[in-house]
């Protein structure tokens, strides 16, 4: 306000007596959809975290919670390190350690494939190469849930069930990731190319020293989405592997809530908690990739 | 010797356009030649083929005493400045100076004595660990060209090295790249749309039109003795005056029906003619006898700019400034070393 009273005296001399506070409502209404939007993002989550501190009784005879109770250390451990499921065999690290190795194999796969093929169609003159990529854009229209049986007997059929490599590499072929590869690549200065070309750097030179360093802020939101992606497959894991000792975190919630004999109750804190972890890794990998695109985008010019 | 040697080189896209017709012209060692011509004229293309960006599609080209149309860009011993600086944007100063010498593998202790040997030429010593977006439009065009010098090329080639940078920075970025050259004795080849850059900076100009080569000779020649009505519109500015006239064979060219103009008579060819006059060749006199119709006036400072009409036809003359104010009719004097006659339909020099 002062700023305002230096630069336009004339304005602020008349009216200086009588001071009007005019609400704007506009102003109201966009901070109450901006505020509603944001309450219906965390409320959920704050259940869920207020849940997982109660013992399963409590959650079982009165639901969701809303206060803080006295069970979240124990619930946290018991989720973590206690082993759990039919067998006995998977804690929460484990599970952990398996969504980790799914999350990041399935970003790094789809990004390595997704950039070859993109760098083919838009760096060589292949015949066809539009075709081709016109046929690998065309698989967006087939995602997994459509082809889950072929994919399913391919993958039985060579043995790589209950493997990591059986989880990961049938779903790395990435129409998305290609589609936009291929747009970055195109918008990408022919001059660099023809410089690096007089520079000597050959194909594989060019792709390592010049286009994977311009493409980093490309790969981070990539990785950011295809992490989450990763992160959040049910289907197919469910369906490949069927020793506990390859359960992710989003399977093991279920397990979690599913286990009960006759008269037990499920351990709904446990399963609260859980969910929480299960949460953590794609909001930490979201927030540390967004300071890079900031960095990236500030950074350079291209 | 590195001297470049194009013999019948032709350029055929394929789409069936061609973009150079069959070219020959030598370039000896240490020479600068600008190839100079409106856009779309074949210039770049030209370029582009001795850089070894695109094929050659018929003839050879030699660099030294060596074809190299199948030879690499990398292997050709060439450097090459582009238009947009094509800088490694990733890259520090020093990376991009020396990217070409670490492909070749040179120890790192070269490149670097390289590096900055070029750097301390150029005044780029302090900036040597900046990004090239840190750096402004002239400092990036000198770390495009530190990073063709380091590579002691044979060759330079240049692609409108300045035409991304303002107007002051240009002229200075020209006599910077000129006696640079010089210095360094390496054959260039450069290409621009600019006349003033071509006149200014070469030793030879090749004007080209059309995928064609017009004229090739010193500026002064292209200057003095057009070979063509292109080649005398495009050089020079303001352009050279062409008049519609008619030639009758023996001293005398006619401009409409009553103007006649004495002429040396070494062209043998009698009818119609383009009759060129430079607008800086032509003076106001009190005793000239042609009269000229003064429409308006252009204050260039230095000069004036007349334009009007002579025998009906526009034309313009380029006068000394003195304040004294004109208009109406005012009478010419046209030396007769100033007429410049061209064929009347092929437009070639007579």
């Amino acid at each position: 306000m002062a700023d305002i009273t230096d630069t336009t005296p004339a304005i602020i001399a008349a009216p200086a007596s009588k001071p009007t506070r005019r609400i704007k409502w506009g102003l109201v209404g966009d901070h109450a959809i901006l505020i509603l939007g944001s309450l219906f993002m965390v409320v959920p989550v704050f259940l869920v975290f207020m849940t997982a501190s109660h013992t399963p009784v409590t959650v079982h005879t009165e639901g969701m919670q809303w206060w803080l109770g006295d069970q979240l250390a124990e619930n946290f451990h018991a989720a973590m390190f206690e082993k759990g499921g039919f067998t006995d065999t998977v804690d929460g690290m484990r599970m952990l350690m398996n969504s980790m190795i799914l999350g990041i194999g399935f970003a790094v796969g789809k990004i390595i494939i997704s950039m070859f093929a993109a760098y083919a169609i838009v760096y060589f003159r292949l015949k066809f190469a539009t075709l081709a990529f016109w046929i690998i854009f065309t698989t967006l229209l087939l995602p997994l849930e459509v082809r889950i049986l072929p994919s399913y007997e391919v993958i039985q059929g060579m043995g790589l069930t209950n493997t990591y490599t059986g989880l990961i590499v049938p779903l790395i072929a990435s129409a998305t990731g290609t589609f936009f590869f291929r747009q970055f690549f195109r918008s990408v200065p022919e001059e660099l190319v023809e410089a690096s070309r007089i520079d000597g750097a050959g194909p594989v030179k060019f792709f390592i020293d010049i286009l994977i360093p311009l493409s980093r802020t490309m790969i981070a939101a990539i990785f950011i989405i295809m992490f989450v992606f990763g992160w959040n497959q049910y289907l197919w894991p469910t369906l490949i592997t069927t020793e506990e000792g390859f359960f992710t975190l989003v399977r093991g919630i279920r397990q979690i809530v599913q286990t009960y004999t006759d008269s037990s109750i499920p351990e709904h804190g446990q399963a609260m908690a859980l969910a929480i972890i299960a949460m953590l890794p794609p909001v930490l990998i979201v927030i540390f990739f967004q300071n890079w695109f900031v960095k990236g985008l500030t950074e350079s010019d291209k | 010797m590195s001297k470049v040697t194009l013999d019948r080189v032709r350029k055929v896209y394929p789409n069936g356009v061609e973009a150079v017709r069959p070219s020959s012209f030598e370039i000896p060692h240490g020479e600068l030649v600008v190839m100079v011509g409106p856009s779309g004229c074949g210039k770049s293309t030209l370029l582009r083929m001795v850089a070894g960006l695109e094929d050659i599609t018929d003839g050879t080209l030699s660099i030294g005493d060596r074809v190299v149309n199948d030879v690499d860009p990398a292997d050709r011993n060439i450097a090459m400045v582009f238009q947009n600086y094509a800088l490694y944007p990733h890259m520090t100063v020093a990376k991009n100076m020396g990217y070409g010498l670490k492909n070749r593998g040179l120890p790192k202790a070269e490149i670097d004595a390289k590096v900055r040997e070029a750097a301390r030429m150029l005044n780029l010593s302090e900036y040597l660990d900046r990004r090239p977006s840190q750096l402004s439009g002239g400092q990036r065009q000198r770390v495009a060209m530190g990073r063709a010098i380091v590579r002691s090329p044979e060759l330079f080639l240049f692609d409108e090295p300045l035409s991304n940078l303002d107007a002051k920075l240009r002229n200075q970025m020209r006599i910077e790249i000129r006696s640079l050259q010089r210095r360094l004795g390496v054959t260039a080849m450069y290409v621009t749309h600019d006349q003033v850059e071509a006149m200014t900076m070469a030793d030879r100009i090749i004007v080209l039109n059309a995928g064609q080569i017009e004229q090739i000779g010193k500026p002064s020649e292209i200057y003095n003795r057009p070979a063509s009505t292109f080649v005398a519109s495009f050089m020079g500015a303001p352009p050279m005056n062409l008049l519609p006239a008619s030639y009758n064979g023996n001293g005398h060219v006619a401009l409409g029906d009553d103007l006649a103009l004495p002429i040396q008579a070494d062209a043998d060819h009698a009818g119609e003619v383009q009759l060129g006059i430079r607008p800086e060749e032509v003076h106001l006199s009190d005793k000239g006898k042609t009269p000229f119709q003064l429409d308006l006036i252009e204050e260039l400072g230095a000069s004036r700019l007349l334009h009007g009409k002579l025998a009906g036809h526009e034309f313009t003359v380029n006068a000394p400034n003195d304040d004294a104010p004109l208009e109406g009719t005012l009478m010419l004097d046209l030396p007769q070393h100033a007429l410049h006659l061209f064929h009347g339909e092929t437009g070639r020099r007579l």
